[in-house]
């Protein structure tokens, strides 16, 4: 019964991302709303995501150090630093901040209009609540974490530099030159795919949570939990998979 | 040839016009909750019609079903010549922007100011952009409220009342062909339930609306009303008018009439 269950579930999943790509892509299309969801949502975290990027390059550059130095090859650090926070840590920290804190935003936005019927009424005046709400959020979640990434890489690579410089007196430009030679175009390139797979996976979690919640006010914190925890679940999954595929194509 | 149901009492079927929506033998359950068993409904042009029951007798998943929201289990359900459960988007589409509903919460759109809710079904259905043609309707829709005042407010500043006459007039201004109001006074003051019924009678008399009006208020039954159907373990047991039903006695209604 319960696995049962489980399976009209996922169907229901398929469903609800098979009407994204065909409302996504076939007219009318929301630009409007969209750019407004994208503007929203670099707004809401992207302090965050710049505050704890540049502590945790900060963090990672100072706990790798002496193991480094303990092979007398600390002068690697910057090259280490740059790869990881390239390749893994920034997309994994600014993918879970946004699964936080859009994932719950959007979850219980939409479940609190579900609730109070509000997405009803969107549905019998004919306005297309789906297009206007959860493809909208789908796409500047999916276009925006790319973006942010990319500044949290940035951020943790200064925070990085600062730890550097103040241990070894490393400059500037040394630093960059360093970074610049180990970071790959593949890096970058694989690194912002896999952050719009996150985004995606934040968008549509949230989305699918708030559209489906339970009727009453609890359905509403239910809505946003459920968001959170299983888009940061996805979230290593995709990270995991994206790994694999990276490790064939590097492989070559 | 209008098929009769067997429970409704039709009094005067020659004064009345064409029927509008018609539903019959529509069963509907959630999970193993039988919650219509045998659901039939006439609703006659210009007509408005009450349908009254406790609350979770089906009454809000009834009219659900008749705008294509909820999918019926099996029966048909015929709606201005339209076949509900059978209809395409585009007709479905077509079908809902002649009809407005009016919800049991209101359901104003939180995040946009009253004129921007009013606003939403014009530039999302119509396409009208136009500046002065969307303030012109919106004034109109809200004059025919009685709420001009509110344009610039947000939904968290308005009373229960206003938050209905504003859900309302969101509907009004696409000029619909049916109204449905999902309980139009619960949890409104009886002052304020006074004047939400007459509005729903005003609304009739200008937009020349056929009605159905959910309720379990006695009083907003008495006041609304030209016909009134009972709906008890899922299927529409008694009908006829107020005075009708207040003569006739029947054990499910008794409460309401006590009340
Ligand atoms: N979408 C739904 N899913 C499951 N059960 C529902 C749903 N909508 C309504 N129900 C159930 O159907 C019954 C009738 O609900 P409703 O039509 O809202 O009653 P009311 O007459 O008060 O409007 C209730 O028991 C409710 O729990
Ligand atoms: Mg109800």
């Amino acid at each position: 019964m319960k696995f049962r269950k489980f399976l009209i579930a996922l169907a229901e999943v398929f469903r609800f991302i098979k009407r994204f790509f065909k409302e996504a892509f076939y007219p009318p299309f929301e630009v409007k709303e969209t750019l407004r969801q994208c503007f929203l949502l670099g707004n809401r975290s992207l302090f965050l995501i710049v505050f704890t990027s540049f502590l945790a390059g900060i963090v990672f550059t100072k706990q790798s150090r002496p193991s480094l130095a303990s092979f007398g090859a600390e002068s690697w650090l910057p090259s280490l630093v740059s790869q990881a926070v390239v390749r893994s840590l920034g997309p994994l920290i600014t993918g879970l901040i946004c699964a936080g804190k859009l994932g719950s935003n959007i979850g219980a936005e939409l479940a609190s209009m579900q609730v109070s019927e509000q997405i009803d009424a969107m549905e019998v005046s004919g306005t297309r609540p789906y297009a206007y709400l959860v493809v909208s959020r789908v796409l500047a979640t999916t276009l925006m974490l790319p973006l942010l990434v990319i500044f949290a890489d940035i951020v943790a690579l200064m925070g990085s530099f600062v730890m550097v410089h103040a241990i070894n007196k490393t400059s500037f430009t040394l630093f960059i030159n360093e970074v610049s030679a180990v970071v790959t175009y593949l890096d970058i390139f694989s690194s912002l795919v896999k952050s719009a797979f996150f985004g995606f996976a934040i968008g549509i979690v949230g989305s699918y949570a708030g559209y489906h919640s339970e009727k009453g006010t609890t359905g509403v914190g239910k809505a946003a939990n459920t968001a959170v925890v299983v888009s940061m679940i996805f979230i290593f999954v995709i990270d995991l998979v994206s790994l694999q595929v990276l490790t064939l194509f590097r492989a070559q | 040839m209008r098929p009769q149901t067997d429970t409704i009492i039709d009094s005067k079927p020659d004064t009345r016009g064409k029927v509008v929506v018609e539903m019959q033998h529509v069963h509907k359950s959630f999970g193993d909750r039988d919650v219509l068993t045998d659901f039939n409904l006439q609703l006659f042009e210009r007509e408005n019609l009450v349908i009254l029951g406790k609350s979770g007798s089906g009454k809000s998943v009834a009219i659900k079903i008749m705008v294509g929201l909820l999918k019926p289990d099996s029966g048909s359900i015929n709606v201005l010549g339209y076949d509900v459960p059978n209809l395409s988007n585009k007709e479905l589409n077509e079908l809902r922007l002649q009809i407005g509903f009016s919800f049991q919460l209101s359901a104003l759109y939180d995040s946009m100011s009253v004129r921007e809710n009013l606003e939403f079904p014009l530039k999302r259905n119509l396409g009208i952009y136009d500046r002065q043609q969307l303030n012109e309707k919106v004034m109109s829709a809200l004059q025919d409220v009685g709420l001009e005042s509110a344009r610039d407010m947000n939904p968290a500043e308005l009373s229960g009342g206003m938050k209905k006459r504003i859900g309302i007039a969101r509907t009004l201004i696409l000029n619909p062909k049916i109204m449905l109001y999902d309980e139009p006074t619960a949890g409104l003051d009886p002052v304020t339930s006074g004047e939400i019924n007459e509005l729903i009678l005003r609304v009739r008399d200008k937009y020349n609306t056929s009605s159905i009006i959910i309720t379990h208020d006695i009083s907003c039954a008495r006041q609304t009303s030209d016909r009134i159907v009972g709906l008890f373990d899922g299927r529409n047991k008694v009908g006829g008018t107020f005075d009708e039903l207040k003569k006739q006695n029947a054990p499910d209604l008794q409460p309401f009439f006590n009340y």
